[in-house]
């Protein structure tokens, strides 16, 4: 991978960053309703491996921790806070919310809000796509927690049946909202426990881009090459609660302080820094520069763009 | 006209639309290979193959969710759950994300799909396989309920369900799949909104749905005969939206309204028909509307208690002579 390329992923994860982190914010100010989950500290998982595949043509499908996903599928980040706002310019219009961000357009169908929901609809995209003859595979990022629900195992026993061309992504944060996963499940390596099914599976470091990137690389191409579904399982940790409401009392600072020394922003701009492709001044100076952005078009898109129209409330319900 | 069975009807609806449409394909326990429980699908495997008349495991809710995602890029997919009470299982697709998705997503994505579903009490099959489910499909905005009550609906409301844009669920019935009826050799869409008179009438009106229309046409055939009243029948074979101008006019008719349904009281069919009569036509009515409805008990086992625990044409007659002061 061309060192400008990662200068671009790295932009692309500060951007994740520092969007969140301005949703914190504007939650704190009331601006934002309802739950909201946060991204940060996970950033490498989505870049890694939406730089493997091909954002906008690959179908995803993903949780409520759906933002950076969809931003990283194309979706235009101002409609996506505007969506976050309740706004009619929002990426579903105002309807849907923090959890529901849909962009049909790039390819994004959506987030979901009842753990484990999108593993069989993942597979449902996948048998469209094979149905359709493209060449387009379908990733479905959940996280961890999901994978104790029935449609994990349901879905992944379909998935090899019939050899579907998708590509399951496990970001292993470690937590199911605030239940540890050695309290909550009896097998914690989770790529272990696709092995029953016949899906190929492998596990990594998920807070080193280049180590992700690697290795969707390989599991992009198996998916795409017809070999049947991957599961990947990308080892990381969310920095905030589950939600909002979280105040973290299940885990010790000192432990989010161990994983904030392998920040995922931080490891690759030490890398490029090392690489001399990049300064600390030049670092500084674009996470200023995505702050002006984020300020001044994302946030003030979303502050000036209207509500939803009252007349409109039962558009949407039936075709 | 052609005479056919129930079942019939429903495996030409298919055969048609698949015949029609690659993107059209069936799903479900047993359709294929072993042409479906009650052979709507028979023959289908053999003339469409795997990768379209999909033999599904038993995984109700995730086999429903991946009819819903492949819905998404426009595969239409005839979903059929075995049993109702199978389908309980997969409420969480069917409603958290088929009934929901085009509104939260802004209208971005639909879930055309069709989940097809026989419901209800057939010969002892015990608590868990006498259930029905269409009270809470049609609380539910964004989802589709038809129930057709012959041959002609069956086909008819299947084949305009496929080419719909939303998601339609039909409930069948399992003691209705060899009952025979005419149906137009020509194809034919009946209309996933609306109602039917089965039987015009003046006196009072009948409503029934699905298994009910027939013991509603049975007790209006008594009445006429037995006891001089006339009754309408009408047939609710849409569930939801219910046609609330079709009940207000026959209401408007004859003034006194009966609901059979084979379902339990509670917050059912026949509860939702008499709020439409309060809200439509209160001042029609000459009497309080009756709910003709299965007794409130998980369905017993033993035929002698099973019988006595869903109503039939008899209790009709009886609800109908009450309401006329003559029981």
């Amino acid at each position: 991978m061309k060192l400008d390329d990662k200068k671009r992923v790295l932009r692309e994860m500060v951007l994740a960053r520092r969007f969140e982190e301005r949703c914190y914010q504007a939650y704190i100010e009331r601006k934002i309703g309802g739950f909201l989950h946060l991204y940060p500290g996970q950033e490498a998982c989505v870049s890694g491996v939406m730089e493997a595949a091909r954002p906008g043509y690959d179908y995803v499908i993903t949780g409520y921790r759906d933002h950076v996903h969809a931003i990283q599928c194309g979706a235009d980040p101002k409609a996506v806070m505007a969506e976050l706002y309740g706004k009619e310019t929002g990426s579903s219009k105002g309807r849907g919310g923090s959890m529901h961000i849909f962009d049909a357009a790039h390819h994004f169908m959506g987030g979901y809000a009842l753990v484990g929901g999108p593993f069989p609809l993942a597979a449902g995209i996948a048998k469209g796509i094979q149905m359709k003859g493209g060449d387009e595979i379908c990733i479905c990022f959940l996280g961890d927690a999901a994978n104790n629900q029935g449609t994990f195992h349901e879905t992944m026993n379909m998935a090899k049946l019939w050899n579907l061309p998708v590509l399951f992504i496990c970001e292993n944060n470690q937590y199911g909202i605030g239940t540890a996963i050695d309290r909550s499940t009896a097998v914690v390596d989770q790529f272990k426990r696709v092995c029953g099914y016949g899906i190929e599976a492998a596990q990594c470091d998920g807070q080193d881009f280049d180590i992700v990137y690697e290795h969707a690389k390989a599991a992009v191409s198996h998916v795409r090459g017809r070999k049947g579904p991957y599961f990947l399982e990308v080892m990381t940790y969310r920095y905030r609660g589950h939600s909002m409401s979280d105040s973290r009392a299940y885990r010790t600072r000192e432990e989010e302080e161990l994983w904030k020394q392998r920040d995922p922003i931080f490891i690759l701009r030490d890398r490029l820094i090392d690489a001399g492709a990049l300064t600390q001044e030049a670092f500084v100076a674009l996470e200023k520069e995505i702050d002006a952005y984020i300020e001044n078009e994302v946030i003030k898109f979303a502050e000036e763009s209207p509500e939803p129209d009252v007349s409109e409330l039962a558009r949407y319900v039936l075709a | 006209m052609a005479e056919m069975m129930y079942w019939e009807a429903i495996r030409r609806a298919h055969d048609e639309e698949m015949a029609r449409d690659p993107l059209v394909i069936c799903m479900g326990e047993d359709i294929g290979v072993a042409g479906g429980t009650y052979k709507a699908t028979k023959g289908l495997f053999e003339k469409y193959g795997p990768l379209r008349v999909i033999d599904t495991p038993i995984s109700e809710n995730s086999f429903t969710g991946l009819g819903i995602g492949a819905s998404f890029l426009g595969v239409r997919p005839i979903i059929e759950i075995m049993s109702v009470n199978f389908a309980w299982l997969a409420t969480d697709q069917i409603i958290n994300t088929a009934a929901k998705v085009r509104y939260m997503s802004g209208g971005q994505l639909s879930a055309p799909v069709v989940i097809r579903s026989p419901g209800g009490t057939a010969h002892q099959l015990g608590a868990q396989h006498s259930a029905r489910m269409e009270k809470v499909f049609m609380g539910i905005a964004g989802l589709r309920v038809v129930t057709p009550s012959s041959p002609r609906q069956a086909y008819g409301l299947l084949k305009s369900a496929i080419r719909s844009d939303d998601p339609v669920f039909i409930n069948e019935h399992e003691l209705m799949y060899n009952m025979k009826g005419d149906v137009p050799e020509d194809e034919y869409f009946h209309p996933l909104e609306g109602s039917e008179v089965a039987r015009p009438g003046t006196d009072v009106t009948l409503f029934g749905y699905n298994i009910s229309v027939h013991w509603c046409i049975k007790a209006a055939e008594i009445l006429a005969k037995q006891h001089g009243i006339n009754a309408e029948v009408v047939d609710l074979y849409a569930l939801s939206p219910l046609d609330r101008q079709g009940i207000k006019r026959s209401v408007a008719k004859t003034h006194r309204a009966v609901i059979a349904e084979e379902d339990e009281g509670p917050v059912g069919v026949g509860a939702e028909v008499i709020a439409i009569i309060n809200e439509e036509c209160f001042f029609e009515l000459d009497a309080a509307p009756v709910r003709v409805h299965a007794a409130n008990v998980p369905i017993p086992y033993n035929h002698t208690l099973e019988q006595a625990a869903i109503p039939d044409h008899e209790d009709i007659v009886k609800a109908v002579l009450q309401l006329f002061g003559k029981a």
